[in-house]
């Protein structure tokens, strides 16, 4: 095997077996089973998942809940096996999945940390070389001994934290800490990431803030529905998450639509001719078509609105070519936004009638918008594009 | 698997120191509990059986004679009850750290023998107060007890096991422990059954647990023929051998079947 593979994920599938009764009597069990029902069905977590991490990777595993990633992390930390495929890893690999590993509430907090460091693999005497950082790391100096059920439950958290970042592991899995101690610790915790990207060491991260992944993973992959969508570039991955976030999210607030004259207009439908994701330099390009079932004239509107600002950004419509009488119709259109800065828009477009009664509504659809020139060490720029529209001022000293 | 590798070591006895720091925390005397609770046991079992029953006053030292059984029997009733809880008990620790599953079994085994072995210091200092002399043929007591172990440890294995999937099993082995208690020569002496029924004698004798406590009474010599063990009783061989083996068949399958099965228990719980 290739000396610089941290962890090997080899076509990877996993499925539980759930139970689709309720009840778990005998009594139902035999009748099923003699009606040959067989009392549960297959949920296919993770469908032939494939990638590896090479030594010194932070490698993000990022998805929605209920993707996958932590079926996925257990995998890799060998606690579920797969039913297809295989893992390896190379090296001791220290996990921290969920919060609270496995802490025993009756000992001390030192009992704890040489319990917990035993199940990880480490012996006494590496435990006793590491104990300072740890107790160091988790700033709980006078409490360590104490019992753990004296602890706070923030206390326990950045315990079994620290146990797991100080352990000298080769490869640390990481489920969803980010939210791990009060801000300060935090702080401390991030130092801590920055500090660990630069040090070549191997980590595994899942998580759902994008802020995070950016800023701490060189490679990233995105997980839906036990597929992988994205593998590779961090931002790539990133993006696409964001912006199936705000797909799902813009969908679900358009459930409460107004009642529409549905009969006019059938078959209205918007798609993208241009990318989802683009850059301010790039074109807005989209297609509408649809069917005018009776006798009118019709002409297309849409809006561009800033979900984040809600906001109308960019409005337009087709009233100077106005449709008329029965029959199919089909519009491209092309616009540019080069002036804003990053946005997640949602575009919604409707057909409306010679009165300007809206008569037909498009599912809405979202467009984000990146900027990709600005470098990560720019920081006057960095700071100005968070605004809504691009800098274009200049200065004068006296 | 490797059970005996560095790592499982090291948890292995993690998991025993905890355990035994554990058992009696908060509790004023702390580990003299280990060695009131049998005495106290066996005083009550001695007051109702030996004094008021009659029970084994035809056998020497039937006094004794039951406190070894009991001890015996209640390494057996331990291993086997905090072994089919332990995987259960351990589960929030199986869904997050990956370590060698039968160290959970063999912890809760190392933390009842190291019981046993304070209890069997009692049986050891009453048997010298009620006059028993030992010869060097104690030192039989060694295999016996690997062979009790074995026993234990193979039913513990699969009742673990069982249990993770249907948690029918805690009533179940309770009654089946109560049965089993009746069932091995323990408060009664086996001549007792032997003079009135020799084949059900014989039966019982075919329980490992009953052959062990017989074989052990008889190596501490005070018994003889007063209560005898299975091959005094009958000159069959294979007879004889058969509840020599079930232990060691039992431990095997028990091992098998969790191992086998060891991979899932994350997901199960």
């Amino acid at each position: 095997m290739n000396d610089n593979i941290a962890v090997k994920i080899d076509h990877v599938s996993k499925f539980f077996h759930l139970p689709t009764e309720a009840t778990n009597s005998l009594r139902t069990t035999l009748v099923n089973r003699l009606r040959g029902i067989k009392g549960y069905k297959e949920q296919h977590v993770l469908k032939d998942i494939d990638f590896t991490v090479e030594k010194g990777d932070f490698f993000g595993i990022v998805g929605r809940n209920g993707s996958g990633k932590s079926t996925l992390l257990k995998i890799i930390s060998q606690i579920y096996t797969p039913e297809k495929g295989n893992v390896i890893v190379n090296g001791k690999l220290v996990s921290f999945i969920e919060l609270g590993v496995g802490f025993n509430p009756e000992l001390t907090g030192k009992e704890n940390v040489y319990l917990n460091g035993a199940m990880l693999g480490f012996s006494r005497e590496e435990i006793s070389d590491m104990y300072d950082e740890i107790v160091d790391f988790a700033e709980l100096e006078e409490f360590m001994n104490q019992k753990l059920k004296n602890y706070s439950s923030g206390m326990q958290v950045r315990l079994a934290f620290s146990v797991a970042i100080k352990a000298r592991g080769d490869v640390l899995v990481l489920d969803e800490v980010l939210a791990v101690g009060d801000e300060s610790f935090q702080r401390k915790c991030n130092d801590y990431f920055l500090e660990r990207k630069k040090s070549g060491k191997t980590t595994i991260l899942v998580t759902h803030d994008m802020g995070a992944a950016k800023k701490y993973c060189n490679k990233a992959i995105l997980i839906e529905n036990g597929l992988i969508k994205v593998s590779g570039d961090v931002n790539d991955v990133a993006n696409q998450y964001s912006l199936d976030n705000l797909q799902t999210e813009v969908t679900a607030r358009s459930d409460l639509e107004i009642d529409v004259k549905e009969e006019w207009i059938e078959n209205l439908e918007v798609n993208f001719i241009n990318q989802q994701k683009i850059t301010p330099n790039d074109e807005v390009k989209f297609e509408v078509s649809y069917d005018v079932k009776k006798d009118t004239e019709t002409y297309i509107a849409f809006s561009l609105t800033d979900v984040d600002r809600n906001i109308w950004i960019y409005n337009d419509n087709s009233l100077d070519y106005l449709t008329k009488g029965k029959g199919h119709n089909r519009a491209i259109y092309t616009c540019k936004l080069d002036q804003v800065n990053n946005l997640k828009l949602k575009l919604q477009v409707s057909i409306r009638n010679k009165r300007d009664e809206m008569i037909a509504f498009a599912d809405e659809k979202v467009i984000l918008i990146n900027r990709n020139d600005i470098s990560d060490d720019d920081k006057s720029a960095q700071d100005s594009a968070t605004g809504l529209i691009q800098r274009n001022g200049s200065w004068e000293f006296e | 698997m490797n059970f005996f590798s560095r790592r499982n070591q090291i948890l292995l006895k993690e998991l025993v120191k905890t355990d035994f720091k554990l058992r009696y925390q908060g509790s004023l005397i702390g580990y003299l509990w280990s060695i009131l609770k049998p005495v106290m046991l066996f005083v009550i079992m001695y007051l109702v059986f030996v004094r008021f029953l009659r029970f084994g006053s035809a056998v020497p030292h039937f006094a004794v004679a039951l406190l070894l059984a009991l001890t015996l029997w209640n390494f057996f009733a331990e291993t086997t009850n905090m072994g089919m809880l332990s995987v259960v008990s351990r589960g929030d620790l199986l869904r997050k750290i990956s370590f060698s599953k039968p160290i959970i079994i063999f912890s809760v085994v190392a933390n009842a023998l190291i019981n046993l072995l304070i209890s069997l210091v009692v049986v050891v200092i009453f048997s010298f107060l009620n006059g028993i002399h030992m010869s060097w043929n104690v030192i039989f007591v060694l295999p016996l007890l690997v062979e009790l172990v074995l026993f234990a440890t193979g039913i513990a294995f699969i009742l673990a096991t069982i249990f993770v999937k249907f948690r029918d099993l805690g009533p179940i082995w309770e009654v089946g422990m109560q049965a089993g208690l009746y069932g091995t020569p323990i408060i009664y002496p086996i001549i007792q059954v032997s003079q009135t029924h020799p084949t059900i004698a014989k039966i019982l004798m075919l329980n490992p647990m009953a052959q062990i406590v017989q074989d052990m009474r008889y190596i501490l010599t005070f018994s003889n023929n007063t209560n005898p063990t299975l091959w005094q009783m009958t000159d069959k061989p294979y007879l004889i051998i058969i509840p020599y083996l079930i232990p060691f068949i039992i431990f095997g399958i028990g091992l098998w079947i969790f191992t086998k099965n060891s991979s899932k228990f994350a997901e199960i719980i």
